[in-house]
């Protein structure tokens, strides 16, 4: 057996990680393949066919315009993946480099982490809604905005990890070897700050699928003309009492994107535990 | 004037403090010693003595955080035969040496290594790093390191991550991970402390056969006498900071002349049998366990030091003149003490 194979029956041996992995594939697989396939309009308007409740021809049933709710679903998929993911990465890069300079050098720490705590005082969907309404409402700056949002999270973890690896005698003896700083700080600090980094990176792609959600409700969220999961509910929030699987539907398909995300990386953390790894 | 004569490593009046709460405390201070080429120099003392800070003075390894100040001069002999103060190098040169000509090795083999790299990985980097070696060429440098160190299977070996090894395996990486360059000069932190006695022999041993074939200086810190005796050509003996005797090693364990040294060697097993074999003989308690020596008192605060003597609280020779000023390091040769009584030590 390859190492990776190892690795991954490790990995799979929790049915629920194994069903999240193969939930989220199929997620992403639809909403990468679906529009090559189809070019179905999400946008089409059928003002004949409006509020119609689920059936052969509209699975998820019709909105207040008509349009096919199913459809919109797989194509706001694109919209809430990449606005999740792409913030998740963000966050992450960005928050990894903070935190571990602010862990690593002492004279940055202040600085750094009074910043992280000035942000981290705002509730984070109010300092959402304050950056898209400075930035503008539109796709990247949503994105722009839960990057900062999310940013500190990132910056405390990594730094709360960085100062213990500091602290070790590998970076000691790095540095007896005669390597300079940024080597070991790429070398041997970042490649140990993996796993909590991974964590963070599954946890706050979850969040950012919800923020996005959340903000698109508010109003100040990506332009309503871009079906994203969150611009779904909040158009349907009039007729919703007339016709459930407006709002049902785009939420299902939060819900359990989210939960996934969240298992996955429950059990990407327990894979790279070196401590859980030993025990079993 | 050839560099030949010179010793490799020259050590002069070698003074380190820190930055506390508490003000600066000198922790370490007219430290001198010499290393000749392919010796072992064994640096004695109980914890807090300053052996630790001696080595990372040399090495230049202090934390930024505690604002460590170096004074004294370290004049090593380089490969190319240039003679120079390692402490006054500027910190781009410094590098150059350190784990390339200066390797040093580390207490705790269970922290030294990187969790999450391999050890084949680790030993590359450093003839990466030094001998600008390719990552196939320094791979293989690594397998032959491991084989070096008596790892068996070091083809598998070299690509384990260090969980997967036992503590006395990790120490022999270690070892090859100092060993990697060649260096002229190992300083070892007491390398075999944090393992088994049985393995502790294993290690020294590899040592004594690696310095053998190519003859490095060895700088050994340790706070185990019998590890001393057994391996090393001259011992420095450390107290509160300061060297109180430096002899050749046969010197100081047949007649240590420094109170504290005799006390040392008072504490051990052996000695104590020895001793209490001969009151046996006297007829006064036969068959009792021997009672091991203790020295009376701690050693003092490097925050309050006493006026003169440090060792002077607790010595049983003390006088007046003791406490007046610190006592120089005197002696002809290779043989130093820095005791006011020290004449009258070896004859007690």
């Amino acid at each position: 057996m390859k190492p990776w194979q190892a690795v991954l029956l490790r990995l799979f041996s929790r049915k629920v990680v194994l069903a999240s992995a193969v939930l989220l594939t199929l997620v992403v697989a639809i909403a990468t393949v679906f529009p090559w396939v189809s070019d179905a309009d999400p946008g089409a308007i059928s003002i004949s066919e409006r509020l119609q409740a689920p059936s052969a021809t509209h699975w998820a049933g019709t909105d207040e315009l008509g349009r096919d709710v199913m459809l919109r679903i797989v194509h706001g998929a694109r919209y809430s993946l990449l606005i999740g993911g792409l913030t998740a990465a963000g966050a992450v890069l960005l928050g990894t480099l903070m935190g571990m300079l602010a862990g690593f050098f002492r004279r940055l720490d202040a600085p750094l982490m009074r910043l992280v705590d000035a942000m981290m005082s705002f509730p984070d969907i109010l300092l959402g809604i304050a950056l898209v309404s400075i930035l503008g409402a539109s796709l990247w700056n949503v994105m722009l905005a839960l990057v900062i949002v999310y940013t500190p999270r990132v910056a405390r973890v990594v730094r709360a990890s960085t100062l213990v690896l500091r602290e070790l005698l590998f970076v000691d003896a790095a540095r007896a070897l005669g390597v300079r700083t940024h080597l070991i700080l790429w070398r041997h600090v970042l490649p140990n700050l993996v796993s909590p980094v991974l964590v963070q990176l599954t946890f706050i792609f979850a969040y950012a699928i919800l923020a996005e959600a959340g903000l698109s409700f508010l109003g100040v969220g990506v332009p309503p003309d871009i079906p994203t999961w969150g611009t779904m509910i909040a158009g349907s929030l009039e007729s919703s009492d007339k016709a459930f699987w407006t709002i049902l539907y785009p939420g299902l398909a939060i819900v359990f994107t989210a939960l996934s995300l969240q298992m996955l990386g429950d059990g990407v953390r327990d894979l790279l535990d070196p401590k859980l790894k030993k025990a079993s | 004037m050839s560099t030949d004569t010179f010793p490799r490593l020259e050590v002069r009046g070698l003074a380190t403090s820190f930055a506390t709460d508490g003000g600066r405390i000198q922790s370490v201070a007219d430290v001198s010693f010499a290393i000749r080429a392919g010796e072992t120099l064994a640096l004695v003392g109980e914890s807090g003595s300053g052996k630790s800070v001696t080595s990372l003075s040399l090495m230049g390894l202090h934390a930024k955080t505690s604002q460590a100040q170096v004074g004294g001069e370290a004049w090593f002999v380089r490969r190319d035969g240039v003679r120079v103060n390692l402490l006054a190098l500027p910190e781009a040169q410094r590098r150059a040496l350190r784990g390339n000509e200066i390797a040093m090795i580390f207490q705790e083999p269970m922290t030294s290594l990187n969790p999450v790299l391999t050890v084949g990985e680790q030993i590359a980097e450093s003839v990466r790093l030094h001998q600008g070696l390719d990552r196939t060429a320094a791979k293989a440098h690594a397998q032959r390191m491991l084989e070096l160190v008596e790892i068996p299977a070091a083809r598998q070996r070299v690509d384990e991550y260090p969980h997967q090894l036992s503590g006395g395996m990790r120490q022999r990486v270690m070892i090859a991970l100092a060993m990697a360059c060649q260096p002229t000069l190992l300083i070892a932190d007491e390398p075999t402390t944090a393992l088994d006695v049985t393995i502790q022999a294993q290690i020294l041993a590899l040592m004594g056969r690696l310095q053998k074939e190519t003859g490095m200086s060895l700088l050994f810190v340790t706070h185990n006498l019998g590890v001393v005796a057994q391996y090393a050509d001259s011992v420095a003996v450390m107290y509160a900071g300061r060297i109180v005797e430096s002899a050749p090693v046969h010197g100081l364990f047949a007649a240590p002349s420094h109170p504290y040294t005799r006390g040392l060697l008072a504490c051990l097993p052996g000695v104590a049998r020895q001793r209490s074999r001969q009151q046996g003989e006297s007829g006064t308690q036969g068959g009792r366990r021997p009672l091991l020596a203790a020295i009376p008192g701690q050693v003092a605060s490097p925050l309050a030091p006493p006026p003169g003597c440090a060792f002077a609280p607790r010595c049983a020779l003390r006088t007046d003149d003791c406490d007046a000023a610190m006592p120089p390091l005197s002696g002809e040769g290779a043989r130093r003490v820095r005791c006011l009584h020290a004449e009258e030590a070896v004859a007690a």
